[in-house]
């Protein structure tokens, strides 16, 4: 597949507006209002699309945009683009956002224009800082160019647009953490319903899209949602989509394909990854980010990259992020790093999962550091039941428990030799010391 | 998480914006329909001015913003970004989530604090660095993953960390 999201990637200069221009940039705002498209037309050929949200739950982003109460009872709509990019393993909207902002600037104009917003904020994270400054510099530029703004382009239709930095939460990427944050708050996920396209930020209508969806809109007006809808496997996972694959192989990155790129291509396809680093063989991949089921070496056989395909397996596709990990990764290690991250993240709302992510942390490295006892891996797996499917208000915890109990019941019999020998079954851990800090 | 995460250290003297801060603060106000959203970024301009946040810092951006100074410390203390108490020049960042991990991202923080003689959240004597431990922060392709400040240095090791805290130590 030739590229459409990382096609500018490689240039020179890709974040400046006068090459975007050269290279086609902003025709599809320019197509909309010359051409007289209603916002119910872009929203339709974005449905028809067949465009699912490239954040992690791959909800169809023109069927969400439809939540929007039809009277608004005359209150604003905002659209929010979601570039809180923190999902461990993630790292596509950094490289779509430093290398061309302006795509994204393009992908929100339609899309704000799409729901009738006039006011549209990028959460960005706060540790992007050249993210930040670079899509500030875009903003601008567009506004000079007269692509935002009052009256954009003689069209009657306005728009503002605003870059919001985080200040270092993973759990203001889920999109009612992102809202609370927003609004100055701490971001702690708020309960559903209402939903954000009834009530969101400030109370008023609001509609959350990642980074990766909002850059396919302006390539779905351009050349059609039929062009769209073919690329990918079937029908329900249609569209390019960027792959990031980090881990033990010899060529970690980003990579863009046709939705539904084979896992083991990915991984050892000379297009991608090339391979595994000194021939090694794989143990585990963890194909959707921190919060997917890691799948085996057996499972990673036939496992299409889409939304469908890794579900079939157990798992998700999640924000497409594979990590891979080689025969010499002992699994109690990882989910032990894993469940310190979530331990870390949890917003501390809800008891299962404040009170449940530190356990699983302390288990692990238990059982990690020699001093485990065999009923701890049955507890592991009785916590891991007792704080996810509809025990707190957001799914962190659903993520939280994944690394966990997939490695257990996946490699039980590593974790039996854990606590019956007190150490690895591959040697000493990667990085065995002291914790420093105290959890 | 560390206990330090949750006391916010105080300057021992009021604190005031200088003009230039007031002004980004004023444009920023302008953003948002409420005054509270603007509590993020104004946190990031006191951050910017002074180096850290303290108690009365965060008392003044209450006052700015018509807040209750307790809603800014719940917020101060919920996102890990903001400086509680004052930093060293140069704040290492490195990153130990899984990519980084299975990077050997500990060994490098074992290495750093050697040379620097410093553990987790600790400054050295002399004012220049402080070493954190970070979350993922997108450099997975490129681990193990730091940032000095604003900056990402990436990928890594013991030997390019050396030559990095030389270059910085070198500055005046």
């Amino acid at each position: 597949m030739e590229p459409v999201l990382t096609r500018r990637v490689g240039k020179p200069n890709s974040h400046a507006i006068d090459g975007y221009l050269e290279d086609g940039g902003y025709a599809s705002v320019k197509k909309i209002f010359s051409e007289s498209w209603t916002p119910e037309r872009v929203a339709d050929e974005v449905k028809k699309a067949g465009l699912r949200g490239r954040g992690g739950a791959g909800f169809p982003t023109g069927v969400k945009w439809g939540f929007i109460p039809k009277d608004t009872k005359g209150k604003p709509v905002y659209l929010l683009c979601n570039a809180d990019e923190s999902e461990p393993g993630t790292f596509k909207d950094r490289l779509l956002m430093e290398r061309d902002p302006h795509q994204l600037v393009e992908g929100m104009i339609l899309s704000a224009y799409a729901i009738k917003c006039r006011t549209a904020y990028i959460y960005i994270r706060g540790e992007f800082y050249d993210g930040a400054r670079i899509l500030d510099r875009a903003i601008e530029e567009a506004y000079a160019k007269g692509f935002l703004g009052e009256n954009i382009l003689g069209s009657g239709y306005s728009l503002d647009l605003y870059v919001h930095r985080g200040a270092g939460a993973y759990i203001c990427g889920e999109e009612t953490g992102l809202i609370e944050s927003l609004e100055g708050k701490r971001g702690q996920p708020r309960i559903k319903p209402p939903f954000p396209a009834v009530s969101g930020v400030f109370a008023a209508p609001t509609i959350v899209n990642n980074v990766e969806t909002l850059c396919c809109v302006p390539h779905i007006i351009n050349r059609g949602a039929e062009w769209f809808a073919k690329i990918g496997r079937n029908e329900k996972n249609t569209g390019p989509k960027l792959y990031c694959i980090s881990g033990h192989v010899n060529r970690p990155g980003v990579y863009e394909a046709a939705m539904g790129l084979q896992l083991k291509d990915l991984i050892f396809g000379e297009a991608y990854a090339r391979g595994m680093r000194g021939g090694k063989a794989v143990k585990a991949v963890i194909p959707g980010g921190a919060s997917a089921n890691m799948l085996t070496a057996a499972e990673i056989e036939d496992c299409p990259l889409d939304f469908d395909g890794v579900a079939a397996k157990g798992s998700m596709l999640g924000s497409a992020a594979i990590i891979v990990m080689n025969e010499d990764t002992c699994i109690v290690d990882a989910a032990r790093n894993l469940s310190k991250f979530f331990s870390h993240e949890s917003c501390g709302q809800c008891t299962p999962c404040r009170e449940g992510t530190p356990w699983l942390y302390k288990v692990l490295d238990r059982i990690e550091s020699g001093e485990g006892r065999m009923e701890d891996i049955a507890l592991l797996e009785r916590i891991c039941n007792q704080m996810a499917n509809g025990m707190t208000i957001c799914v962190f915890a659903d993520a939280a428990i994944a690394p966990p109990l997939s490695s257990v019941l996946k490699f039980r019999d590593e974790y039996r030799h854990h606590v019956e020998h007190r150490r690895c079954l591959v040697g000493p851990r990667a990085g065995a010391r002291a914790e420093l800090a105290a959890v | 998480m560390t206990h330090t995460r949750y006391r916010i250290e105080e300057a021992g003297e009021p604190k005031k914006f200088p003009p230039e801060a007031m002004a980004r603060i004023e444009k920023i106000l302008k953003r948002y329909p409420t005054k509270q959203a603007a509590l993020l970024p104004v946190l990031w301009v006191a951050q910017e001015t002074w180096g850290w946040i303290s108690k009365e810092a965060g008392e003044e951006v209450a006052r700015i913003l018509g807040l209750a100074p307790s809603h800014v410390d719940g917020v101060l203390t919920f996102y890990t970004m903001y400086n509680l108490r004052p930093v060293g020049r140069h704040l290492l960042q490195i990153c130990t989530s899984i990519s980084c991990h299975l990077a050997g991202a500990e060994r490098l923080i074992e290495h750093c604090g050697r040379r620097l003689g410093i553990g987790l959240e600790e400054t050295t004597k002399d004012g220049k660095f402080t070493m954190v431990e970070v979350e993922c922060i997108a450099g997975c392709d490129r681990a193990p993953s730091m940032m000095v400040n604003d900056a990402y240095h990436e990928p890594v090791d013991e030997k390019k960390l050396d030559s990095l805290i030389d270059r910085l130590s070198a500055e005046a």
